[in-house]
């Protein structure tokens, strides 16, 4: 049996990819909530990820033409990566549950010869009490994955790759 | 509705993927997690993904070209299947593709090695599977490069590919090489997949069967994504249990 494709590290070198109008799920014309999504990276040391990929993937709304459901931004030299979509709604879980609103958060680098997987929550939505993962998460690191209203329709999470408030990864 | 879950991608075959702690690759000191990564059942957000069309996003499947002129290096030609991991093609998925040019110099701000910038090469391509899975893409061999992590140490030839897949657990970036490279055997980012065949498959053919008479060289290299549901030898039934 074919057994799947190593990963690599993406390396230091992977905006001569990059697009800047990509950060911008709505470029398309996607009508609908507007949000600004932004925050920081940083490593062990707590020094800025500068160099980093960040991309999002949402299944709410669902993807269209004019609506991609997925966005990549570089960090800036601070570390800060600033990306826009739609906001999206609860989405179905396993079994009978229903998710909590979230975006999929990928982060690719150098030093990350696999990229980590995250997801950004929002602040104040009633389904975070009984999302599926928030709810298997201790209640000490639940929050570094819930985003903080930063301004109108502008929503903060900062990450941390490792040590004291580590952001949880996913083994997805 | 459909009130079934969404069918899972299998988990990785052990050793097949580098750990996020490889101490031999320096960067990895600071950027990798301390704490276990926290196991997630797949839903539709992990068994769903983007969907790229060439009519939004133009293929460019020539890069050893820039307005006409040809870049400098030794011209080659990439081809291969996009398969998973139960052998099915993977039709209609976007690659994309960034590499240095033929002196080892990327055309990115960042890269300072001393080495010729190539006025005729950007580095930067966008293709996409056919029915079969089948992609191809023409470019200029690319030159191997110092970096720091260790003293005299030169990343081999290689090639950068991002690929998406079916959904965004699928979603992958690796590097191509080309076989015979003494610099493998050196390669800290290489070397850190712990299974030796994971690491050969990173190794792409020479093809005399793409090699073009008179124009250029033929490399073949095959990409596997994952498969979803349970391993082939479990029945259908078994699939929601699989992850
Ligand atoms: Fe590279």
């Amino acid at each position: 049996m074919p057994i799947a494709t190593a990963s690599q590290t993406i390396g230091p070198y992977w905006h001569l990819l990059e697009d800047k109008s990509w950060a911008d799920a709505l470029r398309f014309g996607a009508e609908g909530e507007r949000i600004a999504v932004s925050g920081r990276i940083v490593d062990g040391a707590g020094a800025p990820v500068a160099d980093a990929c960040v991309e999002i993937w949402q299944s709410d709304p669902p993807a269209s033409d004019s609506f991609p459901g997925f966005a990549r931004a570089a960090t800036d030299k601070d570390g800060v990566f600033r990306l826009v979509t739609l906001k999206p709604g609860p989405v179905r879980g396993r079994g009978n549950a229903t998710q909590a609103p979230h975006l999929a958060v990928a982060i690719f680098a150098r030093g990350l010869l696999r990229h980590l997987v995250t997801r950004l929550y929002f602040a104040g939505e009633p389904l975070n009490e009984t999302d599926p993962l928030l709810s298997f998460i201790a209640p000490d690191r639940r929050g570094t994955l819930i985003a903080r209203p930063d301004g109108a329709g502008a929503w903060r999470l900062d990450i941390v790759l490792q040590g004291a408030d580590e952001t949880v990864f996913l083994d997805v | 509705m459909d009130t079934s879950d969404p069918v899972p991608f299998r988990p990785h075959v052990a050793g097949t993927q580098p750990p996020y702690d490889a101490p031999p690759y320096r960067s990895t000191g600071l950027r990798h997690p301390a704490l276990p990564v926290v196991p997630l059942p797949h839903t539709v957000t992990e068994t769903t993904g983007p969907r790229f069309s060439p009519a939004q996003f133009p293929a460019v499947a020539d890069i050893s070209v820039v307005d006409g002129r040809q870049a400098v290096g030794e011209r080659i030609i990439v081809e291969g299947h996009v398969t998973d991991e139960d052998g099915r093609p993977v039709p209609h998925t976007m690659l994309e593709i960034w590499q240095a040019n033929a002196a080892g110099r990327y055309a990115h701000p960042g890269d300072q090695h001393d080495a010729p910038l190539d006025g005729n090469f950007r580095g930067t391509g966008r293709v996409f599977t056919d029915a079969a899975g089948k992609y191809r893409f023409v470019s200029i061999k690319p030159g191997a490069y110092p970096w720091r992590n260790h003293p005299n140490a030169w990343r081999p030839n290689h090639i950068h590919f991002s690929l998406f897949g079916p959904g965004f657990a699928s979603r992958l970036i690796t590097q191509m090489y080309f076989p015979g490279d003494p610099l493998l055997a050196l390669d800290p980012i290489y070397n850190c997949i712990p299974d030796a065949g994971a690491r050969a498959r990173l190794i792409s053919h020479f093809d005399i069967g793409i090699t073009q008479p008179e124009w250029a060289l033929g490399y073949r290299f095959d990409i596997v994504l994952r498969g979803r549901g349970a391993t082939p030898v479990q029945t259908p039934d078994e699939h929601e249990e699989a992850h």
